[in-house]
């Protein structure tokens, strides 16, 4: 019986790192960097949610403004840091995507101080079926997140600018030929990623209400090694590999033996993945050419 | 006369796809040998088998009579293939003579073990200095002794190109592979490169295997050229008989009807 | 040659300074002029030039992202202190022989470590490299904060005997003489030659007969190496070794260093590592509490702009016209003029220099890669032919 709840509240748990490792991939793809800074959006939306909901009380309202301002600052983010590197050496995107994120996790201890702020977004409680005790958090996260991959995949497959992404993440140079604005096409990248982010930032505080300046740093890890796992650039395998690492991280958890060691195990698996498949699971072959 | 390459029913597979099968090439030493045929005839793909960028399906192929066989590409350069590439590689943050001595790094004379260089014994002194002046000779047959301090990034096409031969050569090679050396040249730049890629055959005592499209520029140098066409040879021997070939001329031009 | 004695000054130049500073230190230290603090400054800013010099062999000369660096640190401190323990409990007690032990034994231990992460180097490149080796960096944390209380003390950390403080600056600045002389002498050799030529082209330096396997092994198990051994310095200045000093964002801190001092600059990161260990030190008497991040959105926004004025295609112009080298060159105007041309150092390639002939490749790829055609310092990475 244990199991099944365990096993929910492993997919609700992917599904969150799925959202957040959507973002990755997407960028990846299609701006073909690593944005590494991506995890501090979530922990943006997560004090956005703290402000406003301690400010207004609405919790609505605080994850709509949530979610407009981690999408503003996606973009913002491109505009400044990255878009003048356009066409540098990966090297050189990397670290600077690292020095965002170290901005923007002193920025917040600034502003709000290193120690934890609680946020009670809503008390969801939990329901019974019979022996079974699910906590609720988990089935409308679960639920949501996958309602809102449906709504991107459909998204990316029937809509003009959808297929737009696909063209630029297959050559950047033919897409341009072809009309498409590539500049138009990294924005709402970013955009939609950061808004996935501020989603993400929502069901984490459902789940545990306190937050601190390096709370993106972890689920933003754990979401690119997701990300990296199913294959970064990869649609569906970042879908795949945030529900794999999300069942590993909450059974892992629930053995008490190998609790402490969860992180290093998911670490673990990353390695041995990347070994056998340089690209991730369902990564593309690179081949480089000669 | 001895046959430097051979090799025998050579063929890849990418997947389903075959870029190139049964290629048969025997050449001689001394010879400057032709690669040509239309885009994506599998040229290059011939390239990066013999370097062992890619290792073949099918067949095998021999250097020197010595068969070559799951080796790496480092391996292989060290038994004597050098090559050029399609798109110029050079090592463009270093300078012109620092690429050439990188391709002095594994001959013999110039031996010099890590310990030795890292603790700085007369050996690594000895070793340094007559890695540069070999680097400079080189340089000078090329004419690039003026530049060796620039930037590699920074020469002008012509002599990327050439300073990608030199690096080649560097590596004392038995067998030297051009990649469309020719591409993105002037008329006369060209008529140069063939006047040196003669020089490097007669100074050298080398073999040349070498792709390129411009037919006047392959003609005017190569002593035989194979002709490939979607991944089969299409026709091989002399320059006279193989450009006289009905088929090739198909390939080329297209069918009489067709036009 | 007649350019030997220029050409000297200008490789031996650290060393001068490096020794020059451990003299005067231990004069001053020995006048009584030195306090604890400034002992222990000291003793932190070998530590960190080591760390720095040690990543900027794989980042700047080999050119693969090193995200673990501080995990490699960890080891040594944790593996060189542990052996520092159990022999001061011996008949060797606490002393240099004690030191010298310990060191190695954590330099290796970490070298191991290094040739273990540098094996999945060889499959893998770039991000894929830099997401591993932060995974390694937080693995190694996880084992050293979940070992038992025997081994090495888990959460609470490892209890670690302190050296003399009189001498342990002094030691820190030999080892950085040694580590410079060992790491300088391989870059400037045949050596340094392939590692180098790994970073500007792997694929050209395969085909040229470069062993790149066994180079990039080298470089990830010297710089580990290193980076123990800073780990030992480490755990020999402090009471205690907590893993939780070794995050990511320590290995952040190493990177910065790199990267403000220039990639593929030894000098730069010695600068560099100093200037920031210094500045550190300083603030955190002035920043306390959460302003002590002040420091960081300071770190994290000069490192932002560095890169980017390094790297933006669009300031490449703007980059040769005005940089320190021809701003010095033109406070030394007459000077520079005066220089016989062949007096001209054989390794010196000459940085500003504009090509005469506009690349072809550039010109033909001009109406087509419309973003990409203005940069690409580097042909291969990009990766279309």
């Amino acid at each position: 019986m244990s199991f099944i709840v365990t096993f929910l509240n492993g997919l609700s748990l992917g599904g969150v790192y799925a959202l957040i490792a959507l973002g990755y991939t997407m960028v990846y793809g299609i701006a073909k960097m690593l944005n590494f800074a991506h995890g501090d959006i979530i922990m943006v939306g997560g004090y956005v949610l703290f402000v406003f909901i301690s400010l207004t009380g609405q919790p609505i309202l605080a994850i709509i403004i949530a979610a407009f301002l981690c999408s503003l600052l996606g973009i913002s983010m491109e505009k400044a840091a990255y878009k003048p590197l356009r066409g540098a050496s990966p090297l050189a995107v990397l670290i600077t995507a690292i020095g965002v994120s170290y901005f923007l996790q002193s920025l917040a201890q600034i502003i709000f101080g290193a120690a934890p702020k609680f946020v009670i977004i809503a008390d969801l409680g939990v329901i019974t079926f019979g022996e079974l005790v699910i906590p609720v958090y988990s089935v409308i996260t679960l639920a949501i997140s996958i309602l809102i991959m449906i709504a991107l995949s459909l998204f990316i497959k029937f809509t003009k600018t959808g297929r737009a992404m696909i063209a630029v993440s297959e050559d950047k140079a033919a897409a341009q030929i072809m009309g498409i604005n590539v500049n138009t096409i990294i924005t709402v990248t970013f955009l939609i990623g950061s808004f996935l982010a501020a989603v993400a930032s929502v069901f984490y505080l459902l789940k545990a209400p306190n937050i601190s300046p390096t709370f993106g740093s972890k689920p933003g890890i754990k979401a690119f090694t997701a990300a990296v796992i199913g294959g970064i650039g990869s649609i569906p395998g970042a879908m795949l590999g945030g529900f794999l690492l999300g069942i590993v991280e909450v059974f892992s958890n629930s053995v008490p033996a190998i609790a402490p060691y969860t992180d290093a195990i998911e670490f673990l698996i990353l390695i041995v993945i990347l070994l056998v498949r340089p690209t991730g699971i369902l990564g593309k072959k690179r081949r480089e050419k000669v | 006369m001895e046959n430097v390459l051979e090799t025998n029913n050579l063929g890849i597979a990418f997947g389903g796809l075959k870029a190139c099968e049964n290629v048969n090439i025997t050449i001689k030493k001394n010879e400057i040998y032709g690669l040509i045929g239309p885009n994506g005839a599998g040229k290059t793909t011939v390239f990066n088998i013999l370097t062992g960028v890619y290792q073949p399906t099918w067949g095998s192929f021999k250097l020197d009579g010595e068969e070559i066989k799951n080796l790496s590409q480092e391996k292989i350069n060290q038994k004597g293939i050098a090559r050029t590439f399609q798109n110029i590689r050079l090592f463009n943050n270093m300078s012109v003579v620092r690429n050439v001595m990188v391709g002095l790094h594994n001959r013999k004379e110039y031996k010099c073990g890590f310990f030795t260089s890292a603790l700085r014994l007369p050996k690594h002194f000895k070793v340094e200095k007559e890695m540069r002046s070999k680097a400079k000779e080189l340089l000078d047959i090329f004419g690039l002794l003026e530049e060796r301090n620039n930037l590699a990034c920074n020469l002008p096409y012509g002599k990327q190109r050439k300073l990608e031969i030199a690096r080649a050569l560097a590596t004392n090679p038995k067998l030297l592979l051009l990649d469309e050396p020719a591409a993105g040249m002037n008329p006369n730049e060209t008529m140069e490169l063939a006047e040196t890629i003669k020089l490097i055959r007669d100074k050298f005592d080398m073999t040349i295997l070498l792709i390129d499209h411009d037919l006047k520029f392959v003609s005017g140098l190569c002593d035989r050229i194979t002709v490939l066409n979607f991944g089969q040879v299409l026709a091989e021997g002399n320059i006279s008989d193989v450009l006289n070939n009905k088929d090739v001329i198909e390939a080329y031009i297209g069918k009489q009807e067709e036009l | 040659m007649k350019d030997k004695s220029k050409f000297k000054l200008k490789h031996f130049i650290n060393y001068i300074v490096i020794g020059a500073a451990t003299i005067i230190f231990t004069i001053l230290n020995f006048t009584g002029v030195l306090g604890l603090s400034e002992q222990f400054l000291l003793e932190k800013i070998t530590i960190a030039i080591i760390l720095a010099v040690s990543l900027g062999l794989v980042v700047g000369f080999l050119g693969e992202l090193s995200l673990g660096h501080a995990g490699f640190m960890c080891i040594g401190a944790y593996i060189g202190g542990k052996i520092s323990a159990l022999l001061s409990s011996s008949s060797l007690g606490t002393g240099l022989p004690n030191l010298l032990i310990s060191i190695i034994v954590g330099g290796i231990a970490a070298a191991i470590a290094g040739v273990a992460i540098g094996l999945p180097a060889l499959r893998l490149k770039g991000d894929y490299l830099a997401i591993v080796t932060l995974a390694f960096g937080e693995i190694v944390k996880t084992l050293f904060l979940n070992s038992s209380d025997e081994s090495f003390g888990g959460p609470i950390g490892l209890e670690t005997p302190r050296y003399d403080r009189n001498h342990l600056f002094i030691i820190g600045f030999v080892l950085v003489l040694v580590m410079l002389a060992i790491i300088q002498n391989i870059i400037r050799s045949k050596h340094g030659r392939a590692i180098t030529s790994i970073r500007d082209s792997e694929i050209a330096a395969r085909a040229t007969g470069i062993n790149v396997t066994r180079y990039k092994l080298l470089v990830f198990a010297l710089s580990a190496f290193f980076a123990g051994i800073a780990g030992v310095l480490y755990s020999f200045s402090n009471y205690r070794v907590q893993c939780t000093k070794f995050d990511y964002n320590y290995s952040i801190e190493i990177l910065v260093m790199v990267v403000l001092g220039g990639m593929g600059s030894v000098n730069g990161s010695i600068l560099s590592a100093t200037l920031i260990t210094f500045l550190q030190v300083q603030l955190a008497s002035i920043l306390t509490g959460d302003l002590a991040v002040l420091q960081n959105i300071f770190y994290a926004l000069v490192l932002i702009l560095i890169v980017i004025y390094n790297n933006a295609p669009a300031l490449k112009g703007f980059r040769e016209t005005h940089n320190l080298k021809t701003f010095f060159s033109k406070l030394f105007k007459k000077k520079k003029e005066d220089v016989d041309p062949s007096l001209v150092k054989d390794d010196e390639a000459k940085w500003n220099r504009i090509p005469t002939k506009i690349n072809m490749d550039e010109l033909l790829s001009m109406d087509v890669k419309v973003t990409e055609s203005t940069m690409k310092p580097d042909k291969d990475k990009g990766g279309s032919s």
